[in-house]
């Protein structure tokens, strides 16, 4: 059994002109220990997936179909405060910006210390100095000293290291990271991913790593989803999206990444934008851009399917019936 | 260099500005307070031959958009000089004397959506600079050009007639690239140009000022904080950190044989998309604060190769087997070779 389960997730927003559908029929697992990496240009629906999951969509966003389970239980029809307890004791989140998890009126070490004695049984005095132990093992230096310092007092880069102890201080089963090192700088994006990564392998936790920048995957992840218009355009392990991909709009992606030491004179391009919500075409909903687009792309909706590589896309290529027509 | 090179179209000497961050006067006075300075550059040299893409790298705050905007005089020097096709800016004071020299180069801004005018539609955004510089005066023509400007950037000119909300990120940063073109500039500033798009629109963009480069002789100075980017992108490239210039070298050189530590510190961090299994040992510390910014070399504080000397003596850039170099270790032969970046293997 999978630690996480999710079974075609579908995220909404009532609006007046209509519904418009943020998630379409998403489903993914993740094992244990695993980092799943979820990439996809802004506007895919990672966001909302990431939120779906940890019991945070914002209202009028609304989860309006499919199932959500960890470690076999549903999570996604909880009543709020027993969501708030599992998010508490089973999943860690991660924000792009530290500052959305840190409270600003209190000391860094009041707020570990606070999560820690709620969701388990150590005293007081345990808990700080289990507190203390992780502030080190995330790099803080100095962490007893730095132990009743504000948010405000430390960097970005520090802020986020608390925020990954805090995320990991009561042991979760699962972190939902989304977009955890895109504010900050290369050097210190590189330090927090090697971090992110030391840490959750030591500590046995599962990671849905949340990103549109392919070369944090590439770091980091073993598995990835690619999205695309609210959809999983393409699955598969690390190397096999990276190196072998198989659906159009992953070749055109990776294409379109300039590599140091590849000289190129033109980068691949994809022609176009990502379509709004409202404007998602019928049919695969990648054909007014897809240069293999055939007719039954424009009117019937392609399910991931195996391809002919090791990676699972949803693209009608791979379909046994039709490809090659 | 051969002897017949020609004068460079840009030449930074000395190049530095400050910026006053001291608290307010009577605050200062009350807690006894100095006056504090930030030396956001603080003496860069650089030359840009016709129609090279000359690149300055770094992490945020390292002072890359000063010089951007010193360059295009948005911003005074506070010290150093700027010629400019041999042109030496600080002595332009009258705007007729500007005007001339302005219209040849204009700047591209990393924000799509703060640069342009969100009450303008797009023909008055693109036409702004020829009515600044006083360019095809009648409407008649001044239309044709906002027309055959949009073409160019790969927009229709039925766009002509919309407003910028409207329009995506990388469909709003053509409409600022056309704009820029508009008084036929020779030289192009670009301050982040792609850094807040998604990397497929990145692509498009990137293909675009390549293009344009080419059928227009245009010459760049590019601004970014992306590795992969400016590789792709540049001729030669400068790396900056805390206000300074560590090494400039031509953009192969400068990834096969990169010479200063901190230069090699960001070759570092380069994320490994091919998939070799390099182990990366991220290099610890963080960009100082650039109000009390290290004595000596800036960089001492991080760097493996640190001694004595460096706490004390800043070093400049020389001469070194593959361009130029601000390091002590560097001079005095103290740093082992590294081994170049691994080319990919092509599929
Ligand atoms: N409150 C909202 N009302 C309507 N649409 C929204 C709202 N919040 C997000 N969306 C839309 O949902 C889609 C998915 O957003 P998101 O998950 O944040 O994307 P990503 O994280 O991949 O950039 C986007 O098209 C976004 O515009
Ligand atoms: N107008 C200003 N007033 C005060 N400080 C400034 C101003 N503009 C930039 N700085 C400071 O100068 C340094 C360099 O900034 P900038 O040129 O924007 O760097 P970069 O573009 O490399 O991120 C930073 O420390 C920044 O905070
Ligand atoms: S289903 Fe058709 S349009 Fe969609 S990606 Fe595959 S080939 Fe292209
Ligand atoms: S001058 Fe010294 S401290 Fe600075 S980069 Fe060179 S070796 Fe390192
Ligand atoms: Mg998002
Ligand atoms: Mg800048």
């Amino acid at each position: 059994m999978a630690l996480l389960e999710v079974r075609n997730l579908r995220v909404e927003f009532p609006t007046r002109r209509g519904v418009l559908v943020a998630v379409d029929d998403i489903s993914l697992e993740i094992s244990e220990g695993e980092v799943l990496g979820v990439v996809g240009e802004s506007g895919a629906g990672k966001s909302m997936t990431g939120s779906a999951i940890i019991g945070l969509l914002e209202p009028p966003g609304r989860i309006a179909g499919g199932e959500i389970r960890l470690e076999g239980e549903r999570i996604d029809n909880l009543p709020y405060e027993k969501m708030r307890r599992i998010r508490g004791a089973k999943i860690g989140a991660i924000f792009q910006d530290p500052l959305t998890s840190l409270n600003p009126l209190y000391t860094i070490g009041r707020q570990l210390v606070e999560t820690i004695t709620t969701h388990t049984d150590l005293s007081e005095a345990d808990a700080r100095a289990h507190a203390i132990d992780l502030l080190s093992e995330v790099g803080i230096p100095a962490a007893e000293r730095r132990f009743d310092s504000y948010p405000h007092e430390f960097s970005g880069g520090m802020r986020q290291r608390v925020v990954i102890a805090l995320a990991l201080c009561v042991n979760p089963r699962l972190i939902v990271a989304d977009e955890p090192t895109t504010a900050l700088d290369v050097s210190i994006q590189a330090q927090i991913i090697a971090l992110l990564k030391r840490l959750c392998r030591d500590h046995g936790t599962a990671v849905m790593l949340i990103t549109h920048d392919m070369g944090v995957i590439a770091e980091t992840a073993d598995r990835v989803a690619v999205m695309y218009a609210g959809r999983i355009a393409e699955v598969g392990t690390v190397r096999d999206v990276v190196k072998h991909a198989k659906h159009p709009y992953t070749e055109g992606l990776m294409g379109s990444i300039p590599l140091v030491g590849h000289d190129v004179e033109r980068l691949t391009q994809i022609e176009g934008a990502m379509p709004r919500l409202t404007e998602i075409p019928t049919g695969c909903a990648f054909n007014p851009r897809c240069p293999k687009a055939f007719d039954r792309c424009r009117t019937e909706r392609p399910d991931l399917l195996q391809t002919d590589g090791a990676t699972q896309a949803a693209c009608w290529l791979y379909d046994r019936e039709t490809a090659y027509v | 260099m051969s002897e017949l090179a020609t004068e460079p179209l840009l030449k930074v000497s000395g190049l530095a500005r400050y910026f006053d961050v001291s608290r307010p006067w009577l605050a200062r006075m009350i807690e006894r307070l100095p006056r504090q300075t930030l030396k956001a550059v603080d003496g860069i040299d650089f030359e840009i031959a016709k129609g090279e893409t000359f690149s300055l790298v770094g992490e945020s705050g390292c002072g890359k958009s000063t010089v951007a905007r010193l360059v295009v005089s948005l911003y005074a020097a506070t010290k150093g000089t700027i010629l400019f096709d041999g042109v030496d800016l600080s002595k332009l004071h009258t705007r007729t004397d500007i005007a001339p020299v302005r219209r040849r180069m204009q700047m591209i801004f990393q924000d799509p959506y703060a640069s342009l005018n969100p009450r303008w539609r797009v023909a008055d955004i693109v036409a702004e600079p020829l009515r600044a510089f006083g360019l095809e005066a009648d409407d008649a023509a001044r239309r044709k050009r906002v027309d055959e400007l949009l073409r160019q950037v790969g927009l229709s000119p039925a766009d002509a007639d919309k407003y910028p909300h409207e329009f995506s990120g990388g469909q709003r940063q053509r409409i600022s690239i056309a704009r820029a073109l508009s008084s036929n500039p020779e030289f192009l500033v670009c301050d982040e140009p792609t850094s807040a798009l998604d990397v497929s629109v990145q692509s498009q963009i990137l293909n675009l000022m390549k293009d344009l480069q080419k059928r227009l002789g245009l010459t760049y100075l590019f601004i970014s904080h992306n590795l992969a980017v400016v590789y792709h992108v540049s001729d030669r490239i400068g790396v900056m950190y805390l206000g300074r210039l560590c090494e400039v070298a031509d953009a192969h050189d400068l990834f096969a044989k990169p010479q200063h530590p901190y230069t090699r510190l960001l070759l570092d961090t380069i994320p490994d998309l091919e998939m070799t299994g390099r182990e990366r040992v991220p290099v610890a510390g963080e960009v100082p604060n650039p109000i009390n910014p290290p004595t000596g070399c800036a960089f001492h504080p991080r760097c493996p190769f640190a001694e004595d000397r460096c706490r004390q003596e800043a070093p400049v850039l020389r001469q070194t087997e593959s361009g130029l170099a601000a390091c002590h270790a560097v001079e005095e032969g103290r740093i082992p070779a590294t081994e170049a970046v691994t080319p990919p293997q092509l599929p």
